[in-house]
C-alpha cells in the first residue's frame, strides 16, 4: 500500500481532501479504500456547478460487486470533475492519492477542514480497522 | 442457484468501509461473527489470505489475494477451487425414495439413468420455488441432493414434514445428512486434467451431470461433474478429515494455476453463465416456468403432474407465464438487484434481480423479470439507477458460452 501523503486531510469514511490555492479542495478516496473495494468499474461524478455538503454523498464508485457512496469532506461548489474516470475508473486503483482524484470543490466554510483527520490520525484509523 | 444473497454480502463489505464511523453497524457485525459456523477449511482459507465474511450463517471467503476480476478470469482461463462446504448434501434412501422426492420437485427423477443428475426445483403449493438443487439418482433406492446453505433449515423442515406423512402411510424412505463431509468445487479448463492426477477413474468417460463414488487422493468421494460457473468442472464431496489435504493436492497438481476462489468471483461466474441465485433470481413467489426453468420439468412430469403446485405450473406452461426471467446488457453504471426496468416510454415493466460488471466481457450484465411480450432478445429497455435511466437491451443468456463436458 502506498504511503499516505502528509498534506492530505481525511474523512473517517475514507475520502481525502487536498487544500490547493484559491480555496480549492480536491477530493478522492484513500489507497486503503480502493484496495478494499477492489477493481473499480464505474464512477458517477457530481455535476460541475452543483453544491455539496460536508458528510453528504457527492459521488458514487462501483466495484465489480457493489456501489459505494463518496462523502464530500467539505461543503462548497463543485468546480472540477475528473473526466478521465468516465473511461478509466481504474485510475483510482492505480493512483488513489494522485491521478485518481474525483472532484474539486470551492470551499464555502474553511472551518470544516478542522473537523478532518490529519494523515497520521487517518493511518491509525486504518490500522485499527485491520485488527 | 447456490448460496444466499451474495449481492447483499458484497454490499456489506463496502458498507462497513464507508460507514466505519457508525459504530452500531460495526458492533452488529462483530456480535454475529462469534456465532458463525466454520468449514473445516477455515484456517486454510485464512492462511491463504481469504477475506472471511458472514454468509448464510457461515464465515466464508469472499475473495483471497487475487481481485474478483482476476479470479473470475482465471477460472475461465485456468481453474478455480471453491470451498462450498456450507452447502447441505443429503441422501434419501429406501425403495420409495423416488416417488417421495417426485412429490416435492419438478424433475423426472425416475427417468434419470442411475449415476446421473439434473438441476431441479423444490416447489410449494402455489407453484413458487422453495429452493433449487442438483439431484442425482445414485441407484433406484438412493438419491443424493445438494441444497443451498441459506435454505438448509427450511428445506430440511419441508422434507421432514412430507417424509413423516409419507412414511406414516407405509412409504419406505429415510435421509442421511452428510455433515461429516465437505464439498469442494473444482471448475475451469484445468479441472479435469488436474483431478485426473488424483484418481484412477477415467474422467474422460465421466460426463456433465454424471455421478460416481470413487477414490480421490486416497479417500472415498462423491464426484459430480457439475458446477456453478458455466465451465467444465466437478463438485467433490470428501470426508471432512481429508478435505484440507485434497484442497492442497489440487492446488499443487495444478502448479498453482488453479487458484482458491471466493464467493465474490463465484457470483460473477454464475451471473456470466446465466445461472440463478436463489433468494435473488428465484423466490417463494416465482415459479420455475417464470424463472426460465421449464426445461427442468421432465416430459413425464408435465403429463402427470404430481408435484406441489403442479396445477399452477402446468397451466403456466400451457398459457405462458405473465413474467419471465431474462438477461440484460446495459450502459452506465452496473444494474444491481432491485433496479427498476422500464420500457422505452418510461413505463415500469419489471425489476433487476442480479447484476454487476462482467469481468470477462467488460460490460454490465444483469438478469431480472419483465412482463411477457417484452422478453425477446433485442428488446430495448431503460434501467433506472439512482434516479437516472440508462439504456439496456434484453440479451440471450448465458452471457459467456458454457463449456459443459458432454459426449460428442
Amino acid at each position: 500500500m502506498s504511503e499516505i501523503p502528509g498534506d492530505l486531510k481525511f474523512n473517517k469514511s475514507h475520502e481525502w481532501a487536498r487544500v490547493e490555492d484559491g480555496g480549492l479542495v480536491r477530493v478522492g478516496i484513500s489507497d486503503h479504500a480502493q484496495s478494499q473495494l477492489g477493481d473499480l468499474v464505474y464512477v458517477e461524478l457530481p455535476e460541475i456547478g452543483s453544491s455539496v455538503q460536508a458528510g453528504n454523498a457527492a459521488a458514487v464508485v462501483e466495484s465489480v460487486k457493489a456501489a459505494s457512496d463518496i462523502y464530500s469532506p467539505v461543503s462548497g461548489e463543485v468546480v472540477e470533475v475528473n473526466e478521465t474516470l468516465n473511461d478509466k475508473p481504474e485510475t483510482i486503483n492505480e493512483d488513489a492519492f494522485g491521478e485518481g482524484w474525483i472532484f474539486a470543490v470551492r470551499i464555502s466554510n474553511r472551518a470544516e477542514l478542522d473537523d478532518l483527520l490529519d494523515a497520521s490520525a487517518y493511518e491509525e484509523l486504518v490500522e485499527n480497522e485491520d485488527h | 442457484m447456490r448460496g444466499g444473497g451474495l449481492w447483499q454480502l458484497g454490499q456489506s463489505i463496502t458498507r462497513n468501509l464507508t460507514h466505519a464511523d457508525k459504530k452500531t453497524i460495526v458492533r452488529r457485525c462483530f456480535a454475529s461473527e462469534a456465532d458463525l459456523k466454520k468449514t473445516v477449511l477455515y484456517d486454510f482459507h485464512v492462511s491463504h489470505g481469504g477475506k472471511m465474511v458472514p454468509f448464510a450463517g457461515w464465515s466464508m471467503p469472499i475473495q483471497y489475494k487475487d481481485s474478483i476480476m482476476d479470479s473470475t478470469i482465471n477460472c475461465r482461463e485456468n481453474g478455480s477451487l471453491f470451498d462450498v462446504s456450507h452447502m447441505c448434501g443429503l441422501s434419501l434412501k429406501g425403495k420409495d425414495s423416488i416417488p417421495f422426492l417426485e412429490k416435492l420437485v419438478i424433475a423426472d427423477v425416475a427417468g434419470l439413468a442411475p449415476g446421473t443428475g439434473t438441476l431441479t426445483v423444490f416447489t410449494n403449493e402455489k407453484g413458487g420455488s422453495i429452493d433449487d438443487s442438483v439431484v442425482t439418482k445414485v441407484t433406484n433406492d438412493h438419491i443424493y441432493l445438494v441444497v443451498n446453505a441459506g435454505c438448509r433449515d427450511k428445506d430440511l423442515a419441508h422434507i421432514e414434514e412430507h417424509m413423516k406423512a409419507f412414511t406414516s402411510k407405509g412409504g419406505d424412505v429415510s435421509w442421511h445428512i452428510h455433515d461429516d463431509r465437505s464439498l469442494l468445487a473444482l471448475q475451469g479448463p484445468l479441472a479435469a486434467p488436474v483431478l485426473q492426477h488424483l484418481t484412477k477413474e477415467d474422467l474422460s468417460k465421466v460426463y456433465f451431470s454424471d455421478f460416481k463414488v470413487i477414490d480421490i487422493n486416497g479417500s472415498t468421494c462423491y464426484l459430480t461433474r457439475t458446477g456453478y460457473t458455466g465451465e467444465d468442472g466437478f463438485e467433490i464431496s470428501v470426508p471432512s478429515e481429508h478435505a484440507v489435504d485434497l484442497a492442497k493436492a489440487i492446488l499443487d497438481k495444478s502448479e498453482n494455476k488453479v487458484r482458491l476462489t471466493g464467493l465474490g468471483a463465484r457470483d460473477s461466474l454464475r451471473l456470466e453463465a446465466g445461472l440463478c441465485l436463489y433468494g435473488n433470481d428465484m423466490e417463494q413467489h416465482i415459479s420455475p416456468v417464470e424463472a426460465g426453468l421449464t426445461w427442468a420439468i421432465g416430459k413425464r412430469r408435465r403429463a402427470e403432474g404430481g408435484f406441489l403446485g403442479a396445477e399452477v405450473i402446468l397451466k403456466q406452461i400451457e398459457e405462458g407465464p405473465s413474467i419471465r426471467r431474462v438477461g440484460f446488457i446495459s450502459s452506465g453504471p452496473p444494474a444491481r438487484s432491485h433496479s427498476e426496468i422500464q420500457d422505452e416510454k418510461g413505463q415500469n415493466i419489471g425489476e433487476i434481480t442480479s447484476g454487476g460488471f462482467s469481468p470477462c466481457l467488460k460490460k454490465n450484465i444483469a438478469m431480472g423479470y419483465v412482463k411477457s411480450g417484452l422478453h425477446k432478445a433485442g428488446t430495448k429497455v431503460k434501467i433506472v439507477i439512482r434516479g437516472k435511466s440508462y439504456d439496456g437491451s434484453v440479451t440471450k443468456m448465458p452471457f459467456v458460452p458454457t463449456k459443459y463436458y458432454k459426449p460428442s
